[in-house]
């Protein structure tokens, strides 16, 4: 799988965050990449890293930061190796941009979503700001926004509307690649499809390509070219996305995929026994043993990254 | 503007903020028509006094409306020139000189005597001053000699000065004695040998020779009231119109230019420290606290004192000292939980650098609580002005409100019973602090919904 040519490759990235109880090892050797026009699925459990993840490749790091290293290469370059200041001017917005989760929150509530939307081309274009407007204007049309929504507030649009504005602010610089944090996890079932329907769309249009981060791998299926399945801050499978969703490798996949309700067929949905560890406490070797139905001796070692049936797995069973 | 005209509206609910809001725009009123009315040069000028300004005016004369709180009528000033033709001037040319007649007329209706009487000369002569004689007329028919002079090109001659006249008029103050009712009517109250004005029409005739053929006389007779305009005057016949209208623009001005630079400064301060963090934020901390017992007043007095006593300066220092003030604590409070919000995040996400996360993002969510406290804190520092003021530190050139009241203490009004003279401006200070306050205290319900229900 690995691509000379891949618009954004990431490697051995790690996020530890320093707490009172000991060191949360958020991300842990991340490594995966993404082609051009390629949306890529992270999926996962809440407080599986997945958050972190999309933090640590933008660099959006809290205070209390432990540990963070690896390499990010975006079209080639190591973005990690650049300065603040030149990370925020050439990579923020201009390359990748974000699409935060909660985004209903996370409009300024005292700016007018016009505003809003045109504030990144402000500031990474210097383009005037009746220019900038008028792009977010069609931005606004793109993402089906009435454009009269630009002079409202942020608490007077619906939360699929803020959805939108927020979608619509992460591709007015028109990046290669947008990361989407759990975009649809705070709407209805129909507003979800509409928003999918809308991404679809969007990267057909504009030629981005996505990192669609969600724990619904129902919807996430419309988007996705390749999934990755994250547990416990590691990445434990990547695949593409058909393959995945046929045939699932690793145990937790298979018990992911297993949870999910079906249309048709009499499969009642499974659960996975046990809890997701703690970041602070990991168990050693496999992080995924002591809920593992297929466990055995060897899974008290950390198993490696293994090809299997092209898939990528990180399991003893494939070794 | 429609969100303006929504804190009107809700403004408009609160009784107290609309009795604030009409003392406020009286007080802009007044100060846009001070400003207009007495141009800054002209206002100094009359403020700093001096013969040709006030001479007409008489010394602590209290305001004209103080007749309406007394039984008896006191006097006003009678102002009569022969300049001006409200006074009769005849002349008459003999061989070698001439004769000139000035017959000053007045009513006197008042009950109380005036409080002084000067005649006012000038004269043109090239080599030999004119010579004057004064007679005073009185209604019920007596004449009485005032005295002559000789006058220069200005000159004057003052009632109760001129020994002789006082001499003449048997110990008594020209001034009481020229207006008294010879056989006054039984006094009520057993006020027995109370002098009594007479009603009535009264005349000086001043008759000169004047030597020369090019020369001339002419005089103005001032009789000085006890009143005097709305203001009334100080103990240099200043004015106090000018003080009191002056003051208005002098002490807004003061006020809103303090409450401002000051909040501004210290909310950016404030939002700065909070966003770096670190070392930055532990710097502004120490700094406020240091300042925080710094004594700010001393500071004020020593500056008024070894450096500059303007305005200017003083209005700078005051903002200086009070930029690391006690708000920053306030301010850094609010930030630190506004800081946490996803949108921040989210601006650090697109791109948005420390100062448009500064001021696009902390600094509006303070604004709404910044409004009523900048309100509150206007009248603050017009009291503040006033204090310096009265302890002498007032601006020399400068008419405001502290510094008639800092006059008023030093030539001890109270105790001279010129009560006009610190009630005015203690009033109208009064008055500023009334009306930002009531505003304040609804906006701040208004902005702030927590004391909504209070």
């Amino acid at each position: 799988m690995q691509q000379n040519h891949a618009l954004l490759r990431v490697e051995d990235l790690v996020l530890y965050f320093r707490t009172t109880q000991g060191a949360v090892q958020a991300v842990d050797g991340v490594t995966f990449d993404l082609g051009y026009r390629e949306a890529v699925v992270i999926v996962g459990e809440s407080g599986c890293g997945k958050t972190s993840l999309a933090k640590a490749i933008l660099r959006l790091l809290p205070r209390n930061v432990d540990a963070y290293s690896g390499h990010v290469y975006l079209d080639g370059t190591d973005v990690m190796s650049l300065g603040d200041e030149e990370f925020r001017r050439q990579v923020r917005w201009v390359k990748m941009s974000l699409v935060p989760q909660a985004a209903m929150n996370s409009l300024n509530p005292v700016l007018k979503v016009g505003d809003q939307v045109a504030e990144p081309m402000m500031v990474h274009s210097a383009v005037k700001k009746d220019k900038a407007l008028t792009q977010a204007r069609t931005m606004f049309q793109r993402v089906g926004v009435p454009v009269d929504f630009l002079n409202r507030y942020a608490f007077e649009l619906s939360g699929g509307m803020r959805q939108r504005v927020a979608i619509a602010m992460a591709l007015t610089t028109v990046p290669d690649l947008v990361i989407l944090d759990e975009p649809t996890s705070a709407l209805d079932v129909l507003t979800q499809a509409n928003i999918f329907n809308l991404l679809k769309r969007i990267k057909q249009d504009l030629e981005i390509s996505f990192i669609l981060i969600t724990h619904d791998i129902a919807t996430s299926s419309e988007l996705a070219d390749r999934v990755a399945v994250m547990y416990a801050g590691q990445i434990v499978e990547v695949s593409d996305a058909y393959r995945f969703f046929t045939e699932p490798l690793h145990p937790y996949s298979q018990k992911l995929m297993a949870s999910v309700p079906r249309l048709r067929g009499d499969q009642e949905p499974e659960f996975i026994t046990g809890q997701p560890p703690s970041l602070i406490d990991l168990p050693p070797g496999c992080r995924f043993a002591p809920r593992c139905p297929s466990r055995f001796e060897q899974c008290k070692e950390d198993p490696p990254m293994v090809e299997a049936h092209r898939h990528q797995v990180k399991c003893w069973l494939y070794a | 503007m429609t969100r303006l005209q929504r804190v009107f509206r809700d403004l408009a609910r609160y009784p107290s903020a609309i009795v604030g809001l009409v003392i406020i725009a009286g007080l802009l009123i007044v100060a846009v028509y001070a400003v207009i009315s007495i141009p800054y040069s002209e206002a100094i000028r009359l403020w700093r006094g001096g013969d040709e300004v006030v001479r007409e005016n008489p010394r602590n004369a209290r305001p004209v409306w103080a007749n309406l709180f007394s039984r008896a009528e006191l006097p006003r000033t009678i102002v009569l020139s022969s300049r001006d033709g409200s006074a009769e001037k005849s002349t008459e040319v003999l061989p070698g000189a001439k004769d000139v007649t000035i017959t000053f007329t007045f009513d006197f209706p008042y009950d109380d005597f005036p409080q002084e009487i000067i005649v006012f000369f000038t004269a043109q002569y090239a080599a030999r001053q004119p010579h004057v004689e004064m007679a005073w007329l009185t209604p019920d028919g007596r004449s009485i000699r005032v005295g002559d002079i000789s006058p220069r090109w200005s000159d004057a001659f003052r009632f109760a000065l001129d020994t002789r006249l006082v001499r003449r008029l048997g110990g008594q103050v020209p001034q009481v004695a020229l207006f008294a009712n010879p056989d006054p009517p039984p006094a009520r109250g057993g006020q027995e040998g109370v002098p009594v004005p007479l009603k009535g029409t009264y005349q000086l005739q001043v008759s000169g020779l004047v030597f020369e053929e090019e020369g001339d006389v002419d005089a103005q007779l001032v009789v000085y009231g006890q009143v005097h305009g709305l203001g009334g005057t100080d103990h240099r016949r200043r004015d106090l119109m000018v003080a009191l209208l002056w003051g208005t623009p002098v002490a807004l001005a003061f006020g809103l230019l303090a409450a401002l630079g000051s909040t501004v400064t210290t909310m950016v301060i404030a939002a700065i420290g909070v966003w770096f963090g670190g070392a930055v934020d532990a710097t502004i901390q120490r700094i406020t606290e240091v300042n925080l017992i710094l004594p700010v007043l001393p500071i004020l007095i020593m500056v008024g004192t070894l450096y500059s006593r303007s305005i200017w300066i003083i209005l700078g220092l005051v903002i200086l000292l009070s930029i690391f003030g006690s708000s920053i604590k306030t301010f850094r409070a609010i930030f630190l939980q506004v800081k946490e919000s996803p949108y921040i995040e989210a601006a650090q996400a697109y791109g948005a650098g420390n100062w448009r996360v500064i001021l696009h993002y902390l600094v509006p969510r303070i604004v709404p609580l910044l409004v009523p406290q900048l309100v509150v804190l206007v009248p603050t520092f017009v009291f503040l002005e006033a204090s310096l003021a009265v302890l002498g530190l007032g601006d020399p050139v400068l008419p405001t409100w502290g510094k008639v009241i800092n006059d008023a203490n030093s030539q001890g009004a109270l105790f001279n019973r010129y009560y006009y003279w610190v009630l005015e401006p203690a009033a109208l200070l009064m008055l500023t602090g009334l009306g930002f306050t009531m505003v304040g205290f609804a906006l701040d319900r208004i902005f702030n919904p927590r004391l909504r229900d209070l």
